[in-house]
C-alpha cells in the first residue's frame, strides 16, 4: 500500500520555523510556508536570507530551535522515517565522496533507504542515462566536470523515487545548453510523474519560467508568498527592448521615454502597465526612427525581487 | 516493521561494504605498514633483542610478545580506520548522504564500528601470518581469543568515531594515536610483564584499558596473563557501554555533523 493513498494535504508545511545559532543570529523568525502536491514551487532571497537553512532544517542537516515542519503530513521528527522517504535534496555544494566510482555513489545512497542491490542497480543505471552520466559510471567522482557532478547529485536524489525534491542551486555554473537540458527533465518529473519540486536559484529567469508559486524570504522572514502569476502582475511597469532596422548616427534624446541605449541600434524604455504600443510608434515614428523589432525583457521577476527584497 | 528492520539492515550492509571498499581501494596504506612494522618488531625485539632477554612468564620472548604485538595492530587499525573515514566523510560533507537517509544513529554507529572491525581483524590476520615465519601461534581457548579480539576492536572503533565527531582538521585524527594509544599501548603489557614494574607503577598499569585487552588476548593464546578474565571483560564491556552512549547522545545532539 503507497502511503501516501489517503493524504491530500501540502507536500511541505512549515510552521513557526524558527533557528538561532550557536553565535546567537537568528537565521528563521517563526516563519510559515506551505507547498501543495505536485507544485514547482521557487523559494528565493539573497544571499544568507535564510534559505538554506530553511532547507537544511527540512533535510535533517540542521537542527530547528522551534516550530515544526512536516512533508506529505509526516513530521520530521516524530514520523521522520517516512518524512525522509519521501524527501530528497540536491544540495548547492558537492557533498559525495570525491574518490568513489559515480554508479557506486548511487548504488550506496540507494542503499541507505533500504532498496536491495538488485533494484538498486537497476535504478542507478535509469538515472544515470536520464541524465546522460551513464558513459561516466565507472568514472572517480572528482573526474566528472561540474555539470556532471550536479547531474549525478540529482540522479543520487532520485534513486529512492521521491515525491518531494529540494533543489539548492542547482543549476550555478552550470552551461546553458546543460541547464536547459536539465529543467527538460525535472518539468518532466513534476509533470509526468507528479513528484513535487522546490527550487532555490539566482537565475530568476528560471524561476520565472519553471515555477508555478513562488515565495520570498528575507533577513529570516517570509516577505512573500504567492503565486508567480499574482506576483508578476504587482510590476507596474515593464521593459521593453527596441532593435532598430539601422543603426543610428545621432541617437534621438526621445525625451518622454528616457531610453537606455544598449548600442546605436537597440535601446530599452520602461513604460506603464497598460501603455497602448502604438503611443510608442508614434514617437518612434515623429522621430523618423525604422523599428525592427520590439520585445518585452525577460527580467521581470528579477525587478520585483530586488524591489521586494529592498523595501 | 519488518520493513524498518530490513531498511535498516540494508543500511547497515552498505555503509560496512563502503567502508571495506575503501580501505580495501587503498590497501596499501592500511595493511602493508602493519605487516612491514610488525617485521621489524619481530626482528628487533623479539629476535636480536629478545634472545638476550630470555623468557618472560615462562615463555620465550618472542613468544610472549606475539599477542600483544597483533593486539596493538587490531586496536590502531580499528581506532583509525572510523575515525579517518568519518573524518574524511564529514569533510567531504558526503556524511551528508546519511544524514537525510532514513537512517537511525544507531545504524550509523554499528556501520562505522564494523568497519573499524573489519579492518583491525583483517590487519589481525595478516600480523599473525607474519608472526607465522618467527614463533610458532597456537591457540589456548578459542572464544577467549575472539571475544577479546571483537570486543577491542569494537571499543577502539567507538573511540575512533568520537575522535572524528570531535574532528574539525585532519590533525586532530591523529593526535589521540600519536600522544594516547602509542604510549598506552607500549605501556600496556605488550613487552614485559607488569611484574618486571616497581609495585606504585604496577598500580597505575591497572589504569591502563589496554593492559586488560593484551593481556586477555595473551591467554587465549598463551593461557598466560597478568589480569584475571573477569576484570579484562568487566572493563572492555563496561567501556563499550560507556563509549557507545557518549557517541549516541553525541550524534543525538548532532555534534559536528549538524549545525
Amino acid at each position: 500500500m503507497n502511503i501516501l493513498d489517503d493524504y491530500s494535504g501540502p507536500a511541505l508545511k512549515i510552521s513557526g520555523l524558527n533557528k538561532v545559532y550557536d553565535n546567537g543570529f537568528e537565521a528563521l523568525k517563526g516563519i510559515d510556508l506551505e507547498v501543495k502536491q505536485g507544485d514547482f514551487f521557487a523559494l528565493l532571497g539573497p544571499n544568507g536570507a535564510g534559505k538554506s537553512t530553511t532547507l537544511g532544517i527540512v533535510s535533517g542537516l540542521v537542527n530547528k530551535t522551534s516550530g515544526s515542519v512536516s512533508v506529505y503530513g509526516r513530521d520530521i521528527e516524530g514520523d521522520w522515517y517516512d518524512a525522509k522517504r519521501l524527501l530528497a535534496v540536491v544540495p548547492q555544494e558537492f557533498n559525495f565522496n570525491q574518490f568513489e566510482k559515480v554508479q557506486d555513489i548511487v548504488i550506496t545512497q540507494a542503499g541507505y533507504y533500504g532498496i536491495p542491490t538488485k533494484l538498486a542497480k537497476e535504478r542507478t543505471e535509469k538515472y544515470l542515462k536520464a541524465l546522460d552520466i551513464w558513459d561516466k559510471r565507472d568514472v572517480p567522482s572528482r573526474m566528472l566536470s561540474g555539470g556532471m557532478k550536479r547531474r549525478l547529485m540529482i540522479a543520487r536524489a532520485l534513486v529512492h523515487n521521491p515525491k518531494l525534491l529540494i533543489l539548492d542551486e542547482p543549476t550555478a555554473g552550470v552551461d546553458i545548453e546543460l541547464r536547459i537540458s536539465m529543467w527538460e527533465y525535472l518539468v518532466k518529473l513534476n509533470k509526468e510523474e507528479g513528484t513535487t519540486i522546490i527550487l532555490t536559484t539566482h537565475y530568476l529567469e528560471e524561476a520565472e519560467s519553471l515555477c508555478e508559486n513562488i515565495a520570498i524570504i528575507n533577513q529570516g522572514d517570509i516577505v512573500k508568498n504567492t503565486s508567480m502569476k499574482a506576483l508578476l502582475q504587482e510590476l507596474h511597469k515593464q521593459t521593453l527592448v527596441v532593435d532598430l532596422a539601422e543603426p543610428c548616427a545621432k541617437r534621438p534624446e526621445l525625451t518622454e521615454l528616457q531610453p537606455v541605449w544598449m548600442d546605436d541600434s537597440c535601446f530599452e524604455v520602461d513604460v506603464e502597465k497598460g501603455t497602448a504600443i502604438n503611443e510608442l510608434f508614434d514617437v518612434f515614428n515623429k522621430e523618423g526612427l525604422s523599428i525592427s523589432g520590439i520585445r518585452p525583457k525577460s527580467n521581470r521577476l528579477e525587478t520585483l525581487f530586488v524591489n521586494t527584497v529592498r523595501s | 516493521m519488518n520493513g524498518f528492520l530490513s531498511t535498516y539492515w540494508i543500511a547497515f550492509n552498505t555503509i560496512l561494504v563502503k567502508e571495506v571498499r575503501r580501505f580495501m581501494r587503498i590497501w596499501q596504506q592500511p595493511l602493508l605498514p602493519p605487516a612491514i612494522t610488525m617485521t621489524l618488531y619481530f626482528i628487533i625485539f623479539g629476535n636480536l633483542i629478545g634472545s638476550r632477554i630470555g623468557e618472560m612468564s615462562g615463555l620465550n620472548y618472542m613468544s610472549f610478545i606475539m599477542p600483544g604485538l597483533i593486539m596493538m595492530s587490531v586496536i590502531n587499525n580499528a581506532y583509525s580506520n572510523v575515525s579517518s573515514s568519518f573524518f574524511s566523510n564529514k569533510f567531504q560533507r558526503s556524511v551528508e548522504e546519511l544524514l537525510v537517509a532514513p537512517v537511525p544513529n544507531s545504524v550509523i554507529l554499528w556501520g562505522y564500528v564494523f568497519g573499524g572491525v573489519t579492518r583491525g581483524i583483517l590487519t589481525g590476520v595478516i600480523v599473525t601470518i607474519v608472526a607465522l615465519f618467527f614463533t610458532d601461534v597456537s591457540v589456548f581457548n578459542f572464544w577467549v581469543l575472539t571475544s577479546v579480539i571483537l570486543l577491542s576492536s569494537i571499543l577502539f572503533s567507538l573511540g575512533g568515531f568520537i575522535n572524528a565527531l570531535y574532528a574539525n582538521k585532519f590533525d586532530d585524527v591523529s593526535i589521540i594515536p600519536t600522544f594516547v594509544l602509542t604510549p598506552l599501548s607500549y605501556l600496556g603489557g605488550v613487552f614485559f610483564s607488569t611484574d618486571l614494574l616497581p609495585a606504585a607503577w604496577q598500580v597505575v598499569a591497572q589504569f591502563n584499558p589496554i593492559l586488560y585487552m593484551v593481556n586477555g588476548f595473551r591467554y587465549g593464546m598463551l593461557g598466560v596473563s597478568d589480569v584475571s578474565l573477569v576484570a579484562c571483560y568487566s572493563i572492555l564491556i563496561g567501556t563499550i557501554i560507556v563509549l557507545y552512549a557518549y557517541s549516541m547522545w553525541l550524534l543525538k545532539r548532532g555534534k559536528g555533523i549538524r549545525q
